[in-house]
Order: structure tokens, then C-alpha cells, then sequence
């Protein structure tokens, strides 16, 4: 009988995990440069030729928000569901899950790598907002704002990882793809859901995309978010949870020899 | 109790049986070599026992637990196969990483000394050789002073001189009291190293005994002659000196008689042809 009967503290594995992936992520630079010139590259194309938009400070700050939003979602659906499928089809991913730890630290590690990336590509996006646009917020706004951005980007790194955790790495590019631009659009991030006809803005509100948006648009101007906002996101991430702890634990890895 | 524990474990994937009702114990302080070709069985049981899969029917334990509890695993070793190393990151960053999950881990530095890879902890896993690889993956089954050991072809592609110094390591960590299970198929290397053998084919056990009784098993000669048609065969035949005698009673006609000492791949390869179920799957 040995001595030891528990595994290291669970903040200790997940700083571990945290590490071993922000390193990993980091060595292939690639796929950071990737993260910080997309949102850019939108906001270049799309928001700033358009005076309109870029010359009124709430409508700016509102596009920088949905931008920001977007980028912060395809990153988290990319990464982990397309991520998590290729990891698992690597030789080293059998001796990971054989380590003495639980899912839960290299699940928390996702999910703060994917945050600490995520922040990667704000900031440009943040700066050329500020530059080139009537974009304006306090000190206090773009914190909360940043906040607000890493904490609905959970429910999406959760749906990667049940995505990633279910599928081939083949199977999850699709799948991606086929949530994010319905998600993205229905919520309102490339067009302002006020243009919306009725019906729309009724699907639009259970989205998570769109409650996620509106908390955003809250944090960084002070338009209300509506009142089902906070719920129905909390909703998703519980819903995103039980899809992710799920997908783990019947993922028996690729099939070998 | 028992080390490792595996009872009545069948395992399927798809149609192919990949493991079928097999049973072993391994006690502790054991050195247990498990020898089978490729396809026979040897990762999936590994794989059950280091809790990455669940067996279909059956029983398997760890140190007298559940392998699938990440906690019985504190207990465990095993090196990751020798491809699977995470090319981007420095020897050092992988071993740290690696020992993090232990609760009195080997110091980084010392591991690497004792592997010969102190020189090579700044260096990508990716820009490694093949046998400093080989060390590398031994060196972090290691780290993190377990009691159980699983070593999946520990040594397979490298020279006479890395094999050696692997082995040494190997049987170090033996003679601390360390429980070994170790796959390979070299002969060669079960027999410099285990104490007991267990030959496994199409997911059966099909010997289990100690290395010396196993060996005398596989001790067969290889006669070859050319018949009266002209065809040359070729017998591997346990008693040579009985085959040649009843050759001769029989009067058959034959000529260019030659007798040699099978190589122990070859007799091995009987062991496993003439045991292994007709029609069993892998």
C-alpha cells in the first residue's frame, strides 16, 4: 500500500497545465500571430471606413465590443474544438490522461490559456479603436469591459472542448463552423441586433452570443443589457459544462494497437 | 497485494478482440517482461492498467484500485511512446512538467544527470535522436519515484550502448524495490532484464512462467533437408535427435540434412504460431 492517496492540489495541477500550454501554444507562433490580427484585420475592413459608425463614439464602442466578441468566441470554438481534436489524435495524449491528474486542471488550463490569448488579440483591436475610431471608454469601462469579455468567452471555450473532446479532428472543423456564424450573426455581433425584425430579436435573446454581446455593450457604454441577459448565459455555461465533463469522460481516445 | 492486478479482462474494439479473458498478477517488486508481435494485445492491456481505457468485462487493478481514479495513479510510471513527445518544449520543461504531478518528484537535474541528458535539458524534445528520446521517455516514467512501472518497448531502435545504460537504469530502479512491467519484443531484452515472462498473442496469454521455464519451452532446434521430390523443407522440432532417428526408421528418402539451434525470434515465433487459436483475429 503506498502512502500517498491523492493527487496534488488541484490549483497546483492546473498552474502545471497552464504552464505546459501556454508554452506549447506559444512556441508556434503562427497561430498567436493568427489571434492578434484577426480581430484587427475586421475592424480595418469593416468598421473603420465606415464614418458613420466610426464617428459615433457609442455605435464605435458598441462595434469594437461585437468584434471583440467574435474574435474572442471563434478563438475559443477554433482552439478547443479543433485543438482538443487534434491533441487527441497525438501519440502524447494517452500518456497526459495516464498522469495522475483529473480532467479538471487541464480543463481550467484551457480555459485560462484561451483567456490569456484572447487578451493577446484585444489589444490591438482595443488600440486601434482608440486611434482610428470615436471608440471611447473610461479606465474603468475597458477593464470591466475586459472582464466581461474573458468571462462570456467560458461558455464557448466549454462548447469547444465538447466539441473537440466528441469529434475527429476532421468532423470538429465543420461542426465549428457551422455553430460560430449562425451563433455570431443571430447574436448580433456583425450587425447590431436593433436592425432585427421582431421575431429575430426573440431567438437572438436566448443565444449566448447575444447575451454575452449585451453584458459586453453594458460593461464598456452602459446601454442596459436586457434582464435575461445574466441567466440565459449562466444557462449555456451549465448546459456547456455538463456537454464538456461529458465528451471527456467517454472519450476513450483514438483507437491503437 | 498484488501490484497490478488484471482479471478476467476482455476488451473489444469493434469487431476485433483485442484482449480476450486474460488474467495476470503481478506482485510487488516484480520485474515481469510481457513478450508478443506487434498487434498481440500488449498496449491495450497497458493501457487498461494505466487507466486510460476500461476493460468491456472484467477486473483491473492498481496497487489494489481503480486505475481510472487519477489519485491511484500517484503510484504509477510509464514512459509515453517514443513519438509522442511534445516536440515544441525543452527536455527540461517536460520532465518539470511531468514530475509536477508527483508528490516528491526527482530533481530535474538530478534525473537528467543519472539519464545522460543533464547537457540536453535546454534542447526541444523535437531536435532529440532517436535514442536520447528513448532515455528522455525512461527518464520521466521515472520522476516521480512510483512504485509501478510500465515500460512500452523501452528500448526498441536504439544502439547496443544506449540499450545497455537503459537497462542499467531499469534494473537500479529494480533493485529499489520497484515494480516493472515491461513490453517489448526483443527476446533479447525480457531476457536480460525479466525474472518472469508472459508471452501474449491474439489477446491470450499464452505462457506465463518464469524466464528459465519459458526459455526451455522455446528451446527448439530447426531441421532442414531436401526430399525425394526435391522440395526442401524445414521442421522446427523441440528433440532434433528424435526427429532424425524416426526420419531415418521410416525409411524415407531425403538429403542435404542439416540441423541448427533456432534463433530464439524464431523459436519464439513458433511459441506463438502453434499455441495461437486457428482463426483468432490479430
Amino acid at each position: 500500500m503506498s502512502a500517498t492517496t491523492q493527487t496534488q492540489p488541484f490549483l497546483a495541477l492546473s498552474w502545471l497545465h497552464l504552464k505546459y500550454q501556454f508554452l506549447e501554444t506559444v512556441r508556434v507562433p503562427i497561430s498567436v500571430i493568427g489571434n492578434v490580427l484577426f480581430p484587427s484585420l475586421s475592424m480595418f475592413f469593416f468598421v473603420v471606413p465606415q464614418t458613420e459608425v466610426a464617428g459615433n463614439p457609442e455605435w464605435a464602442t458598441t462595434a469594437v465590443a461585437g468584434l471583440g466578441l467574435f474574435a474572442v468566441c471563434s478563438a475559443s470554438l477554433f482552439t478547443y474544438g479543433l485543438g482538443v481534436a487534434e491533441d487527441r489524435q497525438l501519440p502524447f495524449y494517452p500518456f497526459l490522461r495516464s498522469l495522475p491528474a483529473g480532467p479538471g486542471p487541464q480543463m481550467v488550463a484551457r480555459v485560462l490559456n484561451g483567456g490569456i490569448f484572447s487578451l493577446f488579440g484585444l489589444l490591438p483591436l482595443i488600440l486601434i479603436g482608440w486611434l482610428f475610431t470615436a471608440a471611447t471608454v473610461t479606465i474603468g469601462q475597458l477593464l470591466a469591459g475586459i472582464g466581461t469579455i474573458l468571462a462570456v468567452s467560458v461558455p464557448f471555450v466549454l462548447l469547444g472542448m465538447a466539441i473537440g473532446y466528441a469529434l475527429s479532428a476532421k468532423a470538429a472543423l465543420p461542426v465549428v463552423q457551422v455553430i460560430l456564424f449562425p451563433l455570431a450573426f443571430a447574436g448580433g455581433l456583425f450587425l447590431p441586433p436593433q436592425m432585427f425584425p421582431g421575431w429575430l430579436d426573440a431567438i437572438s435573446q436566448a443565444t449566448p452570443t447575444r447575451a454575452g454581446r449585451d453584458l459586453l455593450v453594458q460593461a464598456t457604454t452602459g446601454a442596459e443589457a436586457y434582464t435575461l441577459a445574466l441567466p440565459v448565459l449562466a444557462g449555456w455555461t451549465l448546459l456547456f459544462i455538463a456537454l464538456a465533463v461529458r465528451s471527456y469522460r467517454t472519450d476513450e481516445g483514438r483507437r491503437f494497437r | 497485494m498484488s501490484a497490478v492486478e488484471v482479471r478476467g479482462v476482455t476488451r473489444r474494439f469493434g469487431d476485433v478482440v483485442a484482449l480476450d479473458d486474460v488474467s495476470l498478477e503481478v506482485g510487488p517488486g516484480e520485474l515481469v517482461g510481457m513478450l508478443g508481435p506487434n498487434g498481440a494485445g500488449k498496449s491495450t492491456l497497458l493501457s487498461l492498467v494505466s487507466g486510460q481505457r476500461k476493460p468491456d468485462t472484467g477486473v483491473v487493478r492498481l496497487d489494489g484500485r481503480d486505475p481510472r481514479d487519477a489519485r491511484t495513479r500517484t503510484v504509477l510510471g510509464l514512459t509515453p511512446q517514443e513519438t509522442g513527445l511534445p516536440a515544441t518544449l525543452r527536455v527540461r520543461e517536460v520532465v518539470d512538467f511531468v514530475g509536477g504531478h508527483y508528490p516528491d518528484p526527482v530533481p530535474t537535474g538530478e534525473l537528467l544527470e543519472q539519464f545522460g541528458l543533464a547537457d540536453l535539458g535546454k534542447r526541444q524534445t523535437g531536435s532529440l535522436s532517436g535514442g536520447q528520446k528513448r532515455r528522455l521517455a525512461v527518464a520521466m516514467s521515472l520522476v516521480g519515484r512510483p512504485s509501478v512501472v510500465l515500460l512500452d518497448e523501452p528500448t526498441t531502435g536504439l544502439d547496443v550502448s544506449g540499450r545497455t545504460a537503459l537497462w542499467d537504469a531499469i534494473r537500479e530502479y529494480h533493485a529499489g524495490g520497484g515494480t516493472v512491467l515491461l513490453t517489448s519484443h526483443y527476446l533479447e531484452e525480457v531476457q536480460a532484464l525479466a525474472e518472469r515472462v508472459v508471452v501474449i498473442d491474439h489477446g491470450k496469454v499464452l505462457a506465463d512462467d518464469s524466464l528459465e521455464e519459458v526459455l526451455s519451452r522455446v528451446g527448439v532446434r530447426r531441421v532442414q533437408l531436401t526430399d525425394a521430390a526435391g522440395a526442401r523443407q524445414e521442421h522446427l522440432v523441440p528433440d532434433s535427435d528424435a526427429f532424425v532417428r524416426d526420419l531415418v526408421t521410416s525409411g524415407t528418402e531425403f538429403r542435404d540434412l542439416e540441423i541448427r539451434g533456432a534463433s530464439l525470434e524464431e523459436a519464439f515465433g513458433q511459441l506463438v504460431n502453434h499455441e495461437a487459436p486457428e482463426g483468432a483475429l490479430r
